[in-house]
């Protein structure tokens, strides 16, 4: 379950701080002059990064998942192990 | 109307999201291989997961825009809901009521109504509450849509159905396994999504010191004490003191104990979030570890509304006029969202605000279909087929659950404040049920027609209340007084809703009572032994270190929320 949590928030967080950088200044009138993009997009990528790592740990690093992820040969259970 | 425009980076972060939640439903497709894993996970999620979903969950139209408006409509005050609604029912459920539940086996709540009463209870239970499914969830799709066509220009048509196919997809593919990860993820994009809209706005108004102030100006304005906005029990005393038009007495037994019992230990959409977990204790801890994000809540969804209220007043014309002369209280996070977020964050807020509509939706829509597969199809219609019967019978229902929905979207246009209609219709159904199943629970005298005809009797003693009271203002009608008579007239709405049910509840309990005593026992002990407290083997948890133990997270729930009502008193 935090690939995907994880994997999203990296990508969103990732795209945020991109922007924050490339969007001129006049659009962050709104928020008070902070660029909020920068910032919050740091916050974002930090969590999803956070959870990304912890999710590789619990289910012994990316090379298992991979694998639970592949078709199973017929005949076993093909459900993914309990949920990381 | 001035519209918000969106630039290419908002779309670009709302089409990551979908990709993500159909990825999870599509991902998790090859998991479904029996109905107990569409309708129950196969009872294999994680405490922490199921947790976070039995509060994203509820966690759709009515808490996001309906708590905001709630906040700019009555301040702080909102909190109630939380603080002295759900923390106690939340910790009830999961310490008392979860044995019993999880422990019986039952598939639904209906199902349990079955193996402790009969029949016909169940009946009872599963078609009002298929109904009403199918309204809360058309009630946040029609939300949804009208908010997006106001504040995007989207077309109301056009959000209805880009909602409806995406949440039908994930859940026909991956069943209550697909609803509850991706309520997980709806969950942290919705905290995530809308806590940078409370940091600017406190920062904006000099924080909860200069939002008093601002609150201040809203609350002499409307004729009360300077800090009724900001005071959550000061003003009880009397209804006249406070804008909720409500007193102590009335808020306590009618919200904190009627509704929210009713609501959080009786409502099989959370309820089926813990049947879901991998184990008794796991099931016992997902409504305590639902209650901790819960306690914190009101910091993003009731701090916007008093926000933009707060604004309102100081600068004008925050919100909306609406056709009543009132502000558009509905429009408080949008109009923050659209105030303070520029591009790239103004995508994320709103993709947020669609998260949190998903998740009510699909929420609504799993709890639906195994109400109807189980408790009304396999008892009622074609009982004795094949597992792989009832599992295309669940498909059918998911797809039947939302193309109800959407009619009742389309029917839902008459309040002002969506939650009041909600809470109507919930003070109707589940005020009563709450009575049922403590007596059930607790009372092992309790007979299947004493449950029956308490249930009946105590919607009917709502129907009855709801049709003979009016709130302050109102013409009877929808609002209330609809019998004719008006005997007496509540404050506010509000108040209505909470003394209608806390008169089922008690019409309920003392009407089972009663039966169950004058009637025979259908019911042998034996038959009840999981069903019934005193029946019941107690849990043994000493082997698990204290730390660990579901009442250890109890006591430090109603603790923490105990100094939350002090502080904000």
């Amino acid at each position: 379950m935090r690939f995907p949590i994880g994997g999203m928030f990296s990508i969103i967080g990732a795209i945020l701080v991109v922007y924050g950088f490339l969007s001129s200044r006049a659009i962050y009138d709104k928020s008070l002059g902070i660029n909020v993009n920068l910032w919050w997009g740091l916050v974002l990528l930090a969590f999803g990064l956070v959870m990304l790592g912890y999710a590789v740990r619990a289910s012994g690093g990316w090379s298992a998942w991979r694998r639970s992820m592949l078709p199973q040969p017929p005949g076993q259970d093909p459900r993914p192990p309990a949920v990381s | 109307m001035q519209h918000i425009a969106l630039g290419g980076i908002d779309y670009a972060i709302l089409i990551i999201y979908f990709v993500f939640v159909l990825g999870i439903g599509w991902a998790l497709r090859r998991v479904i291989r029996s109905s107990e894993d569409f309708f129950l996970s196969g009872r294999s999620i994680p405490a922490w997961i199921a947790g976070l979903a039995f509060i994203s969950a509820n966690l759709g139209a009515q808490e996001v825009i309906g708590m905001a408006a709630s906040g700019a409509k009555y301040g702080i005050m909102t909190s109630h809901f939380y603080w002295v609604g759900a923390m106690p029912a939340m910790v009830f459920v999961g310490l008392f009521m979860m044995p019993f539940y999880y422990g019986s086996r039952a598939r639904s709540v209906p199902e349990y109504l079955k193996l402790r009463f009969d029949e016909k209870t169940r009946a009872l239970n599963a078609i009002t509450f298929a109904i009403m499914t199918v309204f809360s969830s058309g009630i946040s799709m029609y939300a949804l849509a009208k908010l997006f066509e106001l504040v995007l220009g989207w077309s109301f048509h056009g959000s209805i159905v880009l909602s409806a196919v995406i949440v039908l997809i994930y859940i026909f593919l991956g069943g209550l396994t697909s609803a509850i990860y991706n309520e997980v993820l709806q969950f942290f994009l919705i905290v995530l999504g809308f806590l940078p809209l409370v940091l600017l706005g406190l920062k904006d108004v000099g924080g909860w010191n200069g939002l008093t102030a601002k609150l201040a100006t809203v609350a002499t304005n409307a004729g009360f004490e300077p800090g009724a906005w900001t005071h959550s029990w000061k003003y009880m005393d009397s209804p006249s003191h406070n804008p909720m038009g409500m007193e102590w007495f009335g808020l306590v037994m009618g919200l904190g104990f009627a509704l929210s019992f009713g609501y959080w230990c009786t409502d099989f959409l959370v309820v089926q979030r813990a049947m879901a977990a991998g184990s008794m204790t796991a099931a016992r801890r997902t409504p305590l570890i639902a209650a901790v994000p819960k306690m914190l809540m009101p910091m993003l969804v009731i701090l916007p509304g008093m926000l933009a209220i707060g604004l309102h007043a100081s600068r004008g014309g925050f919100l909306p006029i609406g056709s009543d002369g009132q502000p558009n209280y509905n429009l408080a996070i949008p109009m923050m969202l659209a105030h303070y977020l520029p591009s790239g964050l103004l995508g994320l807020g709103l993709t947020a605000l669609m998260a949190s509509f998903m998740s009510g939706m699909a929420g609504n829509v799993t709890a639906f279909n195994s109400v109807w597969t189980y408790d009304i199809y396999q008892t009622h219609i074609r009982p004795g087929q094949t597992d792989a019967h009832y599992l295309r019978v669940g498909h059918a229902a998911t797809v039947f659950g939302i193309v109800a929905s959407v009619l009742a979207a389309y029917s839902a246009t008459r309040f002002n404040n969506i939650l009041d209609m909600l809470q109507l219709v919930f003070s109707f159904v589940n005020g009563p049920l709450f009575a049922t199943f403590l007596l059930g629970m607790f009372w092992r005298r309790t007979t299947s027609h004493g449950a029956f005809y308490g249930l009946l009797t105590g919607t009917i003693t709502a129907a009855l209340h709801y049709g003979l009271t009016l709130p302050h203002g109102a013409v009877p009608g929808i609002k209330g007084g609809f019998l004719g008579a008006v005997l007496h007239v509540y404050p506010s709405e509000m108040a209505l809703n909470f003394w209608t049910a806390l008169f089922a509840w008690t019409g309920c309990f003392v009407a089972t009572l009663l039966i169950s005593l004058f009637t025979k026992r259908t019911k042998t002990d034996d038959e009840l032994r999981g069903l019934v407290y005193s029946l019941t083997p107690r849990i043994q948890e000493g082997h698990m270190p204290w730390y660990k133990r579901p009442v250890t997270l109890a006591v430090a729930i109603l603790v923490v929320s105990t100094i939350l009502n002090v502080i904000f008193w």
